[in-house]
């Protein structure tokens, strides 16, 4: 299976992914760290996958989405963004909204 | 390694001629940048193909010797 083959197939297996430095138990980078926060926050899984375990997946994710840093957010096989994208959305409210419209079970709503 | 501002902000212009940018460097370090980009060429865009536009016009430095950049990007009021 090659690389991307292998990214196509985590990012539409699972209802979210985060491919990150570090895992979700232990963020590596801050900006991963701040999704890891928001997501614990939502109470919403999702799969971490450690860009830092393999030079071959830190690369390929680059590529998949033409994006040139890590983190990266897929929700339904759907690419959301980096850290700062996904930091916009959950403090406007617009993340939940989605993960709801995805049937993505979450917790808690952002104040207004 | 780290770059300085005026060089990101270069960059930034040489891709998107129109814009305005107000850089903000978040650790003190020159290596954890914050940036604001204006530009008409954003409308209608998506914030990831808005992104992706800053990105392309940094080119070859973003991920690599520029570490992080953390990025604002608006359609200029009408």
């Amino acid at each position: 299976m090659s690389i991307q083959d292998f990214i196509d197939s985590q990012v539409k297996s699972n209802d979210i992914v985060v491919f990150m430095k570090g895992t979700p138990q232990f963020p590596m980078c801050g900006f991963s760290g701040q999704v890891a926060q928001i997501f614990t926050l939502l109470g919403a899984d999702y799969k971490g996958i450690n860009v830092l375990d393999s030079d071959e997946i830190r690369q390929g994710i680059k590529q998949y989405t033409n994006w040139p840093t890590i983190p990266q957010i897929f929700v339904k096989g759907e690419f959301v963004g980096g850290c700062d994208i996904l930091r916009e959305m959950y403090q406007s409210g617009e993340l939940q909204t989605l993960l709801e419209e995805k049937g993505i079970p979450v917790m808690g709503r952002a104040s207004a | 390694m780290a770059m300085e501002a005026a060089e990101i902000e270069r960059l930034i212009r040489d891709g998107l001629p129109d814009a305005q940018v107000t850089m903000r460097d978040l650790a003190g370090d020159g290596n954890h940048w914050h940036a604001t980009v204006v530009s008409e060429s954003f409308r209608g865009k998506s914030r990831v193909q808005q992104h992706q536009m800053v990105y392309a016009a940094i080119g070859e430095p973003m991920g690599g010797v520029l570490h992080a950049l953390a990025l604002q990007t608006e359609i200029p009021k009408a």
